[in-house]
């Protein structure tokens, strides 16, 4: 019983990572309805800029704002550079971009930042809550930043003109110039909030799995999953499915398929889901009336 | 008096496709034209057109603005609404949200709640269906939200593309009377593209036929009614 | 550009996500249904047969190292004909294929290994293993497509590695270490080295499939292929039963990729599961794109691509060789998006209309 306990913790924790890149590829699948293959290796890369600013001195939390910084930036600029000359091409096209950015952000990666494990700081005390030995704080803690972003993305989505206008686009982008919306940019800002949301997600699991180039690799697979499971349009429902697929991997991979074939959870969760409700569990139910 | 849009020799298509050859029209400040057309004379396109939605080349002139060389986010900007064919209003989001969306440009916080009060007295029905997803509202209450929320940018000409189009004989007449209602009130001049040539022509107070891209008749309504083709062919009587 | 948004994310409810999105470029389409003119055609012929005669010559001209190279480069590039069947001809993307080659290499090198079969035997069942799977996958996919197809396949490549090194097949699998085979011997006294004979081995099984390809592709299924690709609906309503078209498609696409997968144990002589990882999927795929989407000869410029590129980007690059690879994927991409072989037949289209004129 106990153990079953310690795997659901870990399953949290780990769920807890998966969300946050969850909602990141959301952000992408959401106003433009592409899954952003390189999402994970971005995140990666941005973990790298706070590794360096952290080693240069600067304090966790002022390297922490200055990567989501550094991230968005760096979001926006890929997606008008490498994605935008690409918006007219057919799908198939766009996800060979999408690997060529992967395979470009990860090698210059280990190019620049070496292949050594990095060991990464994590911005929480290491003595676990009432000493218990179930969950640390760590892990807390990058639940409750997961759970804080999904309150943020939901007040944007919901309340703001900006968040609103990008969900316009996102449903009808010729309605949407025709209110005067950007489109365009509204494409480059979800790109930026995808990344700086990716960013946090690198930054909270290399305490974990230590930094290194094929950090995000599995983390992009689980979330992909969860995203899918959570519903693609559904920021927190993908966080949601994060959860679930980071509790089923543990549970699973312990108990069931043993923890060598955990990668498989995914794949079962991918096609069954993509299979029985394509919308995931929490998809919106788009009505049409013509 | 000088016009509110003119528009010279304006010739328009998609990809390969020429549609409008040479299109030459007016309309003027407060006032109210109707385009008519058969199907697939062109109508949609020339509204298209005038805001930048397709390939186009001539003379548009907005206010004593060249516009032909603006994108459609920068026609709007001028004051120019499009309430499209087939509606275009946001079905995944709620009626309100669509009008938030009709606001998206204006800054003057008050004047925009006042023109939600505007329009919710103009159209009551969106009041009661304010919180109902767009894409579930009935056919005529789509259309009184796509022009509510045109109405939201307080522009100051709206491009109407078949306002009629698959609704039932009295929702028609009520749009058509609440139409005629925000012209007297607002002074926005109206750009009406119609089939249903009797209500085009009661609304509006000047009138173009259109056929294959070409304006045929043109002049004011009391003329254009009065004319045989139209009588024959549009008014069928 | 609106409809395509649109589509994504009100179908996803209906099940066909992206199913109106062109998946490719129908440029490539409006390419081919060009009839080429007859004395083009003789040309054409004339063409292929010589380079057919050079690469048999070629293995005399050569030393062992680059015969080798070549060799592999054959193997690609029947790998990758066989998804450009399913990818470009049928708009299905999968980032699978990988997983697919695996188990065909795996199948060879078991029947090698465990069962003492002859290699010249083991590729056959190899390729119709990954034939039976590959229809089976075929058929969740084709409640799939676009993006949606990519991520399942995607999450298939990634789970095999896993399943390869798996207690319960170590007996046969050889677990993370792998299988060592043993390399074949030049059978009837040929006066050939081995590697010589290696080369023939697999430039004889490489004609024939290519000259399969051929007849399937150009032929009234490759034209169904094509139509369901482009205009599902229209497809349909002409009377292609496009659930088998498109099953029986991944079914042969993957027998093809089975073949590739055996022939590379066979080349290479070994197996393990960290060469078939997610990446190879990867560089298959790339192989299609590079070499052009819905072409027969493209197979052969992206297997070239895909086994000189990275040579060179190292040469170019030391430190960052894949990131080389990457920046000329995307540069393809954007410059040549109907791939080398579209560019080919451009230039050949140019000088013959220069030539006629
Ligand atoms: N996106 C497009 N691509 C190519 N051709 C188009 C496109 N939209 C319209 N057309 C063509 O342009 C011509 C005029 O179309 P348009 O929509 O302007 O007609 P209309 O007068 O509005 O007709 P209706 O009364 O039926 O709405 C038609 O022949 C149509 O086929
Ligand atoms: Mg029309």
């Amino acid at each position: 019983m106990d153990a079953l306990l310690h795997q659901i913790f870990s399953g949290i924790a780990s769920g807890g990572i998966y969300a946050g890149l969850a909602l990141a590829l959301v952000m992408i699948y959401q106003s433009t309805g592409h899954i952003n293959f390189a999402q994970g290796e971005m995140a990666m890369f941005s973990t790298y800029i706070a590794w360096e600013l952290i080693d240069y001195g600067t304090p966790y939390w002022g390297a922490f704002f200055l990567t989501i910084v550094f991230a968005f930036a760096a979001g926006v600029a890929i997606e008008r550079l490498v994605i935008r000359p690409f918006h007219n091409l057919p799908v198939i096209a766009l996800i060979i971009v999408f690997i060529g950015l992967l395979v470009v952000v990860n090698s210059t990666a280990s190019w620049i930042f070496g292949t050594t494990l990095k060991t990464f700081p994590s911005p929480f005390p290491s003595e676990p809550l009432w000493n218990n030995h179930y969950i640390s704080n760590h892990e807390l803690g990058s639940i409750g930043v997961v759970l804080i972003i999904v309150a943020i993305l939901f007040v944007f989505f919901r309340y703001t003109t900006l968040g609103l206008a990008m969900r316009a686009v996102a449903e009808n982008p010729i309605s949407s110039r025709l209110v005067g919306i950007r489109v365009s940019w509204m494409l480059a800002l979800g790109w930026g909030l995808a990344a700086a949301i990716g960013a946090v997600s690198g930054m909270l699991v290399a305490p974990i799995l230590y930094l290194d180039s094929s950090m995000m690799g599995g983390v992009l697979i689980y979330s992909l999953a969860g995203a899918i499971l959570g519903g693609l349009d559904n920021p927190w429902g993908a966080a949601v499915g994060g959860f679930i697929i980071g509790i089923m991997e543990n549970v699973l991979g312990a108990y069931v398929i043993g923890t060598q074939l955990k990668f498989s959870v995914a794949l079962i969760v991918i096609v069954v889901v993509l299979l029985l409700r394509p919308a995931g569990l929490f998809g919106r139910t788009v009505v049409t009336r013509v | 008096m000088g016009a509110l849009l003119s528009v010279k020799n304006l010739t328009a298509g998609y990809g390969e496709t020429v549609v409008l050859h040479g299109l030459n029209f007016e309309l003027r400040e407060g006032g109210i034209t109707a385009i008519l057309g058969a199907n697939g004379a062109g109508k949609t396109t020339t509204l298209r057109a005038l805001c930048g939605l397709c390939r186009r080349r001539g003379e548009i002139e907005f206010d004593g603005k060249r516009i032909d060389n603006l994108v459609a986010e920068d026609v709007v900007r001028l004051g120019v609404a499009h309430v499209p064919d087939g509606r275009g209003t946001f079905a995944a989001m709620t009626a309100e949200e669509n009008l938030r969306l009709g606001a998206y440009l204006r800054r003057d916080r008050d004047g925009v709640a006042q023109d939600f009060e505007n329009v919710y007295t103009l159209f009551p029905r969106l009041k009661e269906r304010r919180s109902q997803q767009a894409g579930t509202l009935s056919g005529g209450e789509q259309q009184m939200l796509a022009i509510a929320r045109a109405l939201m940018l307080r522009p100051r000409l709206l491009l109407l593309d078949e306002p009629s189009f698959g609704l039932a004989p009295l929702i028609v007449q009520e749009i058509y009377r609440t139409l005629r209602t925000i012209n007297q009130q607002t002074n926005v001049s109206m750009l009406l593209v119609e089939q249903n040539a009797t209500l085009a022509l009661d609304l509006a107070d000047h009138a173009y036929l259109v056929e294959t891209g070409r304006v045929v008749i043109s002049g004011e309504s009391e003329t254009v009614k009065a004319d045989e083709t139209i009588r024959r062919s549009y008014l069928g009587y | 550009m609106a409809e395509q948004v649109k589509t994504s994310t009100t179908s996803t409810v209906a099940g066909q996500p992206l199913s109106s999105v062109p998946l490719v470029k129908s440029a490539t389409a409006q390419i081919q249904a060009v009839p080429l003119p007859r004395r083009l055609a003789g040309g054409r012929a004339w063409g292929i047969g010589a380079i057919v005669v050079i690469g048999a010559l070629l293995p005399f001209a050569l030393q062992n190292f680059y015969i080798f190279q070549l060799t592999l480069a054959m193997v690609y590039a029947i790998a990758l004909i066989g998804l450009n069947m399913l990818v470009g001809y049928n708009g299905q993307v999968s980032l699978g294929h990988g997983a697919l080659y695996a188990i065909g290499a795996y199948i060879a090198a078991i029947l090698m290994n465990s069962y003492d079969w002859p290699y010249w035997l083991s590729v056959l069942p190899a390729g119709v293993v990954c034939l039976v799977f590959g229809y089976f996958f075929g058929l969740p996919a084709l409640r799939l497509s676009g993006h949606y197809l990519a991520l399942a396949s995607l999450a298939l490549a990634v789970t095999t590695p896993q399943v390869l090194k798996h207690k319960a097949l170590e007996q046969w699998t050889g677990g993370f270490s792998g299988i060592v085979l043993s390399k074949p011997e030049v059978p009837f006294g040929l006066p050939i080295n081995q590697d010589q004979w290696i080369y023939f081995f697999v430039y004889a099984i490489m004609l024939v499939l290519f000259l399969g390809a051929y007849n399937l592709l150009r032929g009234r299924i490759g034209r169904a292929m094509i139509a369901i690709r482009d205009q599902p609906i229209a497809a349909e309503a002409m009377g292609i039963n496009s659930a088998i078209i498109k099953t029986s498609t991944f079914g042969v696409s993957a027998f093809y990729t089975g073949v590739a997968g055996a022939l590379s144990a066979i080349v290479v002589q070994f197996v393990s599961p960290d060469s078939y990882d997610f990446f190879l999927s990867i560089t298959l795929l790339v192989g299609i794109a590079v070499g052009g989407f819905a072409t027969i000869s493209g197979a052969i410029y992206g297997a070239l691509f895909i086994l000189l590129v990275p040579n060179f980007a190292g040469e170019l690059s030391k430190s960052a060789p894949w990131a080389i690879y990457g920046v000329l994927l995307i540069l393809v991409m954007y410059f040549l998006p109907t791939g080398f072989a579209g560019f080919v037949r451009m230039i050949g289209q140019r000088l013959s209309a220069m030539f006629t004129r």
